[in-house]
């Protein structure tokens, strides 16, 4: 009997937590992305630990497929970053609030 | 034979049909004889018809032809037909009659109007309705005539209607009718929700189930309609100033035909008024006291044309206090010698009117004589016809009034009496003033310039009519004289109302009749003499017309003052405020309101990312929070 | 679930969880709170090797190794990329906040969401005893073969779409990112001038 689930669930939701206070309060773009994808792996974990638990494995199986598309997510998130940012010393995000209602 | 009936509504509605669609085209005066030869055949299938309706036996002289089924709408059934009675019969006669002889009198009167043919499309769709309205076999069509003839009326007044005070007289007539029409729909409402029938005949076969109160409401109503139609108390204001439509308009439509169509209502539910008591009290009372009102009004106008319109409303106020003192007969026998006797008297206005080139005030007349014999001969028949000089009609047939209403109320039989020579007394001051005296018409024009030259008796077209119409003003007392009741129209009007259970028979004694009938004639003698002594030699006697009188008694500055202005203020509250600032204000309010709200919750756009992302993650808690409180 | 207190766990368990634990924790607390954008992106490494090394515990060894590969691997070093291309070395403001509840009210929904997973999952009975769907997880180097079995037949589908998916991001990626240029003379590609906002004026 190794670690019970529920600690790593409780990790899981603390990763969760300070990644969500990340992208919330952090300007600097590239950050928030990393607070994002620090939330991603919170969800992986998450899944992990159930996939281990209920002795299923199409958890890993969605890890699996969820770590393809937050690679794919990020270059994509980053091409628009150097797209918008270029040449600007600063990324922030704060600037870009011209889409006002 | 008695089928032809039908023809008589329809050849004036085809005429009218024809004249609607080409009668710019035809033009003057082929359209003119169009519309007169479509009442000419009405009125042959009138002769047709009473021919058929009297070769019936005498006690089943009631027909109904059935047109064709109309509404259908559950237990509600009405359908278009015609009852052909002695009393309907009747009404079709003279309205037919006269209608061709004003016909023909209009192509001369009418001769160089702009609208020459609009004239007769809506004379003839006039004529249509009025009989519809008389020959109809259940009240909801005898409305819709009601409401043609209204509506025709009010184009007909306004015929002019570039002419303000035109346009102003026909909406104020047809309002006034309508005012009356409450009335007639009413007692529609009663009628059918006691017997669960319109028609007539299923009507007068349940009189049974009419309790006193409500025959009395139905009367009362039918009371209230009549006297828009008939300009009676307390609606009697418009008929005067309807006269300013052309002259054969009101001969036609205010003299002979329209005006009668109360009266005619009534007759015609004489059974539901021989149930109510107290409102046959009423009738007598209204058509007695409408006699005498017109009548003091009378004998103080100026224009020849409200003369005879005040005439009307107190003839027909004669004809009121008949039906409410049950003499039916007598009624319609006033109604048939009026129609004769007061369309002369109007055409021969319209003559005169139209010989001194449209000359309307009295005192600018006289002296006839020579100038227009034709004129002046008709117009002293249908003079003496009025006045109730023996042996013209005027007087048999007021006399016949006046007897039953002395078997029914004394009092009212003494204000008779006393209007009987009020008009003999207004009737001869126009004539006198109008006809004889000096030639007041070459002092000055109707506008103040100088006089036209000579004024001229009519052209043949209005001459004819005349002629007929005085032969029959003087001769029609032969219709009903008083020792040949049941020879005559008494007896072909008899069943109708015995078998409504209406009829009351005088049985005075002869010597009684003899002695009212002498009253009578003693009356219009005096009546004539005392004009003449007063008005000869003179036109000018303004103290002769009291104020009081010249104004209508000041009614219509009471109704204006009672009612017209404290609607006038209701209207403009309604419109400013009750419009303006509550029902737009709301509308606009609420609009407002919503823009205001748009604009408010436009704040939580700001543009900012991570706004944005803080709202999903109070989303999120929300999501968390419910689902931890609900599936526990 | 309710097995807070186990009997079996073995030392070795606790404390590669603990450290692992405290790492991924650490690693979090640097990225959220680091002012050099690069200092963030290496405590990012730290947290992934640390969930790595969680994967590990958990006996899904396949997806360990692919999340170091892939993520610490790949998408650190691209951050990297970026963070060094756009010259990220001045600080970060942190005075101004735009919505001045910006800061409490995050605080508060933060905490309410860890609460409220927390006690969801002290609370809840989520074993449900269904049968594995996929199959189940078993002894070392069987989970790879499982994952794979997994993948290429379960899900086979959605493995293909992934796979388009990638595509689709590296095409889209080299699109946002290029400038626009044409052909000079000696067949060189001449890049047009750089417009940060094209057709108005650069914001501040």
């Amino acid at each position: 009997m190794s670690i019970p689930g529920s600690f790593y669930l409780v990790l899981s939701a603390a990763l969760f937590s300070i990644g969500a206070v990340g992208v919330l309060l952090r300007r600097n773009i590239l950050v928030m992305f990393m607070c994002i994808e620090l939330m991603l792996n919170a969800a992986n974990l998450a899944f992990v630990t159930y996939s281990r638990l209920l002795g299923d494995i199409g958890g890993q199986s969605i890890v699996f497929f969820v770590l393809v598309v937050a690679a794919a997510e990020v270059v994509v998130g980053l091409g628009i970053v150097v797209a918008v940012f270029r040449r600007r010393s600063n990324a922030v995000a704060d600037d870009l609030s011209s889409m006002r209602g | 034979m008695v089928y032809a009936a039908v023809l008589m509504p329809l050849l004036p509605l085809l005429g009218f049909a024809i004249l609607v669609t080409f009668g710019r085209r035809l033009g003057e005066p082929v359209s003119g004889w169009i519309g007169t030869a479509a009442i000419g055949g009405s009125f042959l299938a009138a002769i047709v018809t009473l021919t058929g309706l009297l070769g019936l036996d005498r006690e089943s002289r009631s027909v109904v032809q059935h047109l064709f089924p109309w509404i259908q709408a559950g237990g509600f059934k009405v359908e278009a037909g015609l009852l052909i009675d002695p009393l309907s019969i009747t009404m079709c006669l003279f309205i037919t009659g006269i209608s061709t002889l004003i016909h023909l009198y209009s192509v001369g009167y009418m001769h160089g109007e702009r609208d020459f043919s609009k004239f007769f499309v809506y004379l003839n769709l006039f004529v249509a309705s009025m009989l519809i309205l008389v020959l109809s076999s259940n009240l909801l069509v005898t409305f819709v005539g009601w409401e043609g003839v209204g509506v025709c009326s009010y184009w007909l007044v306004s015929f002019y209607f570039d002419r303000e005070s035109a346009a102003s007289a026909g909406k104020k007539a047809f309002t006034y009718n309508r005012i009356g029409d409450v009335g007639l729909l009413l007692a529609m409402f009663l009628v059918f929700k006691t017997v669960g029938s319109l028609d007539y005949e299923t009507i007068f076969a349940h009189m049974s189930s009419f309790s006193v109160t409500i025959a009395t409401l139905v009367a009362l109503a039918l009371l209230l309609a009549a006297a828009g139609k008939s300009a009676q108390i307390p609606l009697f204001n418009w008929l005067p100033d309807a006269m300013e439509g052309p002259t054969p308009v009101s001969a036609l439509i205010h003299a002979a035909t329209m005006v009668t169509a109360g009266v005619y209502l009534l007759c015609r539910m004489a059974p539901v008024l021989h149930a109510a008591p107290a409102a046959r009290s009423t009738i007598e009372l209204v058509g007695g006291l409408t006699a005498f009102v017109a009548a003091t009004v009378a004998t103080s106008q100026r224009d020849i044309k409200k003369v005879l319109a005040f005439s009307t409303v107190s003839q027909i106020g004669f004809m009121v206090l008949a039906v409410g003192a049950q003499a039916y007969i007598a009624a319609m026998f006033l109604m048939v010698t009026h129609a004769f006797y007061k369309a002369l008297l109007f055409l021969g206005a319209g003559s005169v009117i139209h010989g001194l080139h449209d000359e309307q005030d009295i005192r600018h007349m006289g002296a006839l004589r020579k100038v227009m014999p034709w004129t002046f001969g008709t117009f002293m028949i249908g003079w003496l016809a009025i006045a109730g000089v023996p042996p013209f009609a005027g007087f048999w047939a007021k006399g016949d009034v006046l007897a039953n209403v002395w078997a029914s109320n004394k009092l009212l039989w003494a204000l008779g009496l006393f209007t009987a020579l009020l008009t003999a007394y207004y009737m001869t001051r126009l004539f006198v003033v109008a006809f004889t005296g000096k030639p007041n018409y070459e002092l000055e024009g109707p506008h103040g310039e100088p006089a036209i030259a000579t004024p001229h008796e009519s052209p043949w077209t209005m001459r004819l009519p005349l002629i007929i119409l005085a032969v029959f003003a003087f001769g029609a007392g032969i219709f009903d004289l008083p020792w040949a009741h049941r020879d005559s129209m008494v007896g072909f009007l008899e069943p109708v109302f015995i078998h409504g259970h209406a009829f009351t028979e005088i049985h005075e004694s002869t010597t009684l009749q003899i002695i009212l009938a002498g009253a009578d004639a003693l009356v219009a003698v005096l009546g004539l003499a005392l004009a003449f002594k007063l008005w000869r030699g003179g036109s000018e006697r303004p103290e002769l017309e009291p104020e009081f009188f010249v104004n209508v008694w000041h009614w219509d500055a009471a109704y204006d003052k009672v009612i017209g202005r404290p609607a006038q203020r209701l209207a403009a509250f309604a419109a400013d405020v009750v419009d303006v600032k509550i029902i737009d204000g709301a509308v606009e309010g609420s609009a407002a309101g919503i823009g205001r709200f748009a604009q408010w919750l436009r704040g939580a756009q700001t543009g900012y990312v991570r706004h944005y992302a803080l709202a999903i993650v109070a989303g999120l808690a929300l999501l968390l929070a419910y689902l931890l409180v609900a599936v526990h | 679930m309710n097995v807070l207190l186990a009997t079996n766990i073995t030392i070795t368990d606790a404390a590669v969880f603990t450290v692992a634990a405290l790492g991924c924790l650490v690693g979090a607390l640097g990225v959220v709170l680091a002012r050099n954008t690069v200092h963030a992106a290496l405590a990012l490494v730290l947290t992934l090797f640390g969930i790595a090394v969680l994967f590990i515990e958990q006996e899904a060894d396949f997806l360990a190794a692919v999340q170091v590969i892939v993520y610490a691997g790949a998408v650190v070093v691209l951050f990297l990329f970026v963070i060094m291309f756009l010259g990220v070395d001045r600080r970060e403001e942190f005075g101004m906040e735009v919505l001045s509840a910006q800061r409490p009210v995050s605080a508060v929904l933060v905490a309410v969401v860890i609460g409220v997973l927390t006690t969801m999952m002290a609370t809840a009975h989520w074993v449900t005893g269904a049968k594995h769907v996929a199959g189940a997880t078993h002894g070392p180097f069987q989970n790879v073969n499982d994952l794979g079995r997994s993948v290429f037949t379960t899900y086979l589908f959605s493995f293909e779409v992934t796979a388009a998916l990638l595509v689709i991001a590296v095409v889209g990626a080299v699109t946002l990112a290029r400038r626009s240029g044409h052909a000079t003379a000696d067949g060189q590609l001449e890049l047009d001038a750089f417009e940060p906002f094209p057709g108005g004026e650069a914001r501040p």
